[in-house]
């Protein structure tokens, strides 16, 4: 047997100095993927990370891997393609908020649709940051920006609706200063066969500092967010006596030992659950009345795009294949000229 | 070598009408050459009815047909028909033999069901490849679309399907250009008497006409003749076939697996259905969510190693010009097929020509130098495409094939080529003495300038590349304003050292004339057929056609410079003769210039030559 060759984080970083703004939150997560890479133990050359246009998108630069720094909204439909003509890879595409869903809102669903394996990773930082400072489609209603400063009237994305909307099977999310939540759900989502979006929470320590303050900083994200692992119970709070219960068709946050609930009322997370309703509720938690969801939230196994290529191509070959395209002009309506 | 090519144009279409007794095909066959008629057509029909005046319905014996023989120097109804139309399973069983090679087959498909299709006597469910049939059939749900268009008449039901002759001859009004108002006319005067009958069949043919439209049905009512009289296999191939196997014949050559990515659109949508066929020999087609996609998609295969190709026609391409900077400057090969149809925007879909050359020359932003080819005829589509894929897989490039929509829907018999015929395409890959480290992803071939093709999943070559200007040695992202024009010019040398790659331009009629005529793309049967007709006449032409448009041949500018009259002849403004203008500028080009969606006529083009030559 052919020796497995042990990798690691070193082995998926190249040489160049990092150019993003010191303390941008990109910093952790390219540490976080460097790890997540050597853990899975997929060879360098067998990676691919290809990227859009923003500041997230400059990570490829930053692996000694392959890598494609294309151009903006269109990394998912590259990677499609990429990973279509050459599934031995294992592909990873590398968008910002504005990237994913603004410009290439449109390859983003499609490829979520379509279920092609790969791994997509939206950095929200919720603003344009390479541009020096606009709203983006996950900015809040009412955000003042250079390009609104009067307030935003529109409302936001929330990415995960719209990974259910386009019928997506995996969905995680993270903070970036979270290393080791991000090592987890970077792996779950590069083991998950299909298109595997994982929305990391990031600072833009420029033009956005602080955004997810109210639901990450320290002093309040033990109440404000909850790590959901599949098989446990939906337990969070500083003192983890805080716990999800069903409450009709919505979800309720109570206090184990107060107004009656027990632990046994607290919901056990089912990752893999087919149906993606109770999934969709847990995604939308946004950190204000409930709080927000870390963590693999759906992971559902599916057929992916690449592989029913791939298997149709055998199918059809096996039936009728030809050796040649002479072979198959031939075998159809042809006259001879002597 | 390129094949001598004439196209015949106008002259005649043999349309055949046929359906149960009680359908109305003679009518509807009848309006049909009255109305061609008044167009100025001569014309010929063959009614042909069953002996029985009403033998069962949808039997084989009850089948009732027309033929009608429309154009110029029609001396009889034809021996067979370019358009079939099949109202039901035994008029298609009774009359495919009446088909001709490249016809084209309408049937109602809502009578196929498989009721009907006992009645005609069908062993299996499907009636078409029981009779084996190869020719392109258009299902159309007559039936239903007749029954919608008169859902609120207020005729009852055997009335309203009375009207589906009706609709059939809206969709063969469509598909030939026939006014409706002519039409109209003769079911007027048909129904005099029964203003409501009249009423029905005028909303029915409307529905017909504007169903054709929307599909963007269409029929060449051009043939193209390949003179080509060495022994072989032939068969019968559009140019859209021709294209989607060229780039088959490619990927045989090359060893790599062919990865389409594609968006429907008419009238390049047939090289996307030929390729999604062709599971069978391993291509991957791939429709994707819209042009840039479909682009894009090809390019992330390209750089995974793949022979990628995308197709589409001109408002395709405007889309698709950020994803060809990026190859241009990922220096990846690409090949992007247009198969032009008349513009701007939305334009006329389904009809032709030659106006997407400065897009595809030049339509990107900043230096974004690519290859253009144009292949001459439908046959020469095969040929074109492969080598759009050799020039791009040898020179790491973009490669934009420009087909146009009356080779992509023509056909022409074509010698099937034999299996060493085509030569292999040399992938350029990294040499085997740089996979110690050593290389890096923007060392090239000294001479031609190519970088190599590392392909993804080779250990040793892992690496970066982008849309942000390149270090010439290094590769890593580059601002430095000395390297990025060295970039510049080693991107356009590129792809002028393409020049000693290509075939030199041909003259050819009467090489010693003073005048040359000058053509590129699609044009080439009607232009040859012009200089046949007006050496033949006395007047002394030579000819020459452009099929590799940049770089051009390297012999271009010395063969110019050899006649004392040039006159470029197109299917726009003048796109090709500015192009030769700017570049030889010594050479007074002259014009000759069309832009009616439609090919030239022979006769034209002699009339305007013979202009220039009068003057």
């Amino acid at each position: 047997m052919e020796e497995t060759k042990k990798y690691t984080a070193a082995d998926y970083k190249n040489k160049l100095s990092v150019r993003w703004c010191p303390g941008c939150g990109d910093h952790a997560i390219l540490n976080t993927l460097h790890k997540a890479m050597a853990e899975l133990g997929v060879p360098p050359h067998k990676t691919a990370v290809i990227s859009g246009i923003g500041c997230s998108s400059r990570l490829p630069y930053y692996m000694d891997t392959y890598g494609f720094h294309t151009i903006h909204g269109r990394a998912a439909a590259i990677a499609t393609g990429f990973k279509v003509a050459n599934p031995d890879m294992t592909v990873w595409q590398i968008s910002g908020d504005g990237d994913g869903l603004a410009i290439g809102g449109n390859h983003f669903i499609h490829a979520v649709r379509r279920n092609i394996d790969i791994n997509m990773l939206l950095f929200n930082n919720k603003i344009y940051g390479l541009t020096k400072g606009q709203y983006s489609p996950t900015s809040a209603r009412g955000f003042v920006s250079k390009s609104s400063p009067y307030g935003t009237t529109e409302d936001p994305f929330i990415p995960a609706e719209l990974v259910f909307g386009a019928r997506g099977n995996f969905f995680a999310r993270s903070i970036d200063v979270e290393l080791a939540t991000s090592v987890e759900v970077l792996t779950a989502a590069a083991r998950h066969k299909g298109a595997s979006v994982v929305e990391i929470l990031q600072n833009c320590v420029i033009f956005n500092n602080g955004i997810h303050n109210p639901i990450t900083d320290r002093s309040v994200r033990a109440e404000k967010t909850i790590h959901l692992r599949d098989g446990e119970k939906m337990i969070f709070g500083a003192e983890g006596n805080k716990g999800l219960v069903q409450d009709g068709f919505l979800l309720k946050a109570v206090t184990i030992g107060e107004d009656g609930y027990t632990m046994d009322d607290v919901l056990v997370h089912d990752a893999h659950c087919e149906s993606n309703f109770l999934h969709q509720q847990l995604a939308m938690m946004d950190g204000d009345k409930l709080p927000l969801a870390v963590g693999v939230i759906r992971d559902v196994a599916s057929p992916t795009y690449n592989e029913g290529v791939s298997m149709q191509i055998e199918e059809v070959r096996a039936r009728k294949g030809f050796d040649s395209l002479r072979d198959m002009i031939l075998a159809g309506e042809t006259w001879t000229v002597e | 070598m390129l094949e001598k090519t004439n196209v015949k144009e106008l002259d005649k279409v043999v349309v055949r009408f046929s359906g149960d007794s009680g359908d109305g095909m003679q009518l509807a066959g009848n309006i049909f050459t009255n109305v061609s008629a008044g167009l100025g057509n001569q014309v010929s029909t063959f009614p042909d009815y069953p002996a029985e005046i009403r033998a069962p319905q949808g039997s084989l014996s009850g089948v009732s047909g027309f033929q009608v023989s429309v154009g110029t120097g029609v001396h009889t109804p034809g021996d067979s028909c370019d358009v079939l139309i099949a109202m039901n399973p035994a008029a298609l069983k009774q009359n495919v033999k009446f088909l001709k090679p490249g016809g084209v087959i309408i049937v109602d498909i809502d009578s196929f069901k498989e009721a009907d299709l006992k009645k005609a006597m069908f062993e299996t469910d499907d009636p078409f490849k029981e009779l084996g049939i190869t020719a392109q059939v258009l299902e159309v749900p007559v039936t239903a679309m007749t029954k919608a268009a008169l859902a609120d008449s207020g005729l009852d039901n055997k009335a309203v399907l009375k009207c589906r002759n009706i609709f059939a001859l809206g969709l063969v009004c469509w598909l030939f250009d026939r006014p409706l108002e002519s039409a109209k006319r003769h079911l007027k005067k048909k129904f005099a008497k029964k203003p409501a009958v009249y009423e029905a069949n005028a909303k029915v043919i409307d529905a017909g006409y504007d169903y054709g439209h929307n599909i963007h049905a269409s029929v060449s009512t051009y043939r193209v003749e390949t003179e080509d009289p060495r022994p072989g296999v032939y068969t019968d191939i559009n140019g859209n076939t021709a294209t989607a196997w060229g780039l088959i014949m490619a990927s045989e050559k090359c060893g790599r697996p062919l990865f389409l990515g594609s968006y429907p659109i008419t009238p390049a949508t047939d090289i996307l259905h030929e390729l999604a066929k062709r599971k069978d020999l391993g291509v991957k087609a791939c429709q994707m969510e819209d042009e840039i996609a479909g682009v894009c998609s090809a390019i992330g295969a390209s750089f995974a190693g793949n022979l990628a190709v995308t197709s589409t026609s001109g408002p395709g391409l405007a889309l698709k010009s950020e994803g060809i900077g990026l190859a241009v400057m990922a220096e990846l090969p690409l090949v992007v097929i247009d198969v032009q149809r008349g513009g701007p925007s939305t334009g006329l879909p389904t009809k032709t020509e030659q106006t997407d050359l400065m897009q595809a020359l030049y339509g990107r932003n900043g230096e974004s130098p690519v290859a253009v080819v144009a292949p001459a005829s439908p046959t020469d589509c095969f040929t074109m495409a492969f080598e759009a894929c050799r020039i791009a897989v040898e020179h790491m490039t973009p490669v934009i094939l420009l087909s146009d929509a009356f080779i992509g829907n023509g056909s022409s018999a074509w010698r099937v080529p034999e299996a060493d015929e085509f030569p292999e395409i040399h992938t350029p890959d990294v040499p085997a003495d740089k996979l110690d480290g050593s290389w890096s992803p923007y060392m090239r071939d000294e001479h031609t300038k190519v970088r190599y093709w590392a392909v993804p999943g080779t250990e040793g070559c892992a690496h970066r590349v982008g849309g942000l200007e390149k270090d010439a040695v290094t590769g890593g992202i580059s601002t430095d304003p000395v390297n990025h024009e060295k970039m510049v010019n080693i991107r356009r040398e590129k792809i002028a050292r393409i020049a000693d790659d290509i075939p030199q331009l041909e003259v050819i009629g009467n090489c010693d004339a003073d005048t040359l005529l000058v053509g590129w793309g699609g044009t080439y049967g009607h232009l040859h057929t012009a200089a046949d007709e007006l050496n033949a006449s006395g007047r002394p032409v030579a000819f020459a056609h452009f099929r590799y448009i940049n770089p051009l041949p390297a012999n271009t500018g010395e063969v110019l410079s050899r006649y004392k009259q040039v006159i470029v002849a197109e299917l726009n403004t003048g796109m090709f003769a500015d192009y030769l203008q700017a570049k030889f500028p010594k050479t007074e080009i002259k014009r000759i210039n069309k832009v009616q969606g439609q090919p030239f006529m022979v006769k034209e083009l002699v009339d305007r030559v013979s202009e220039y030559m009068d003057k």
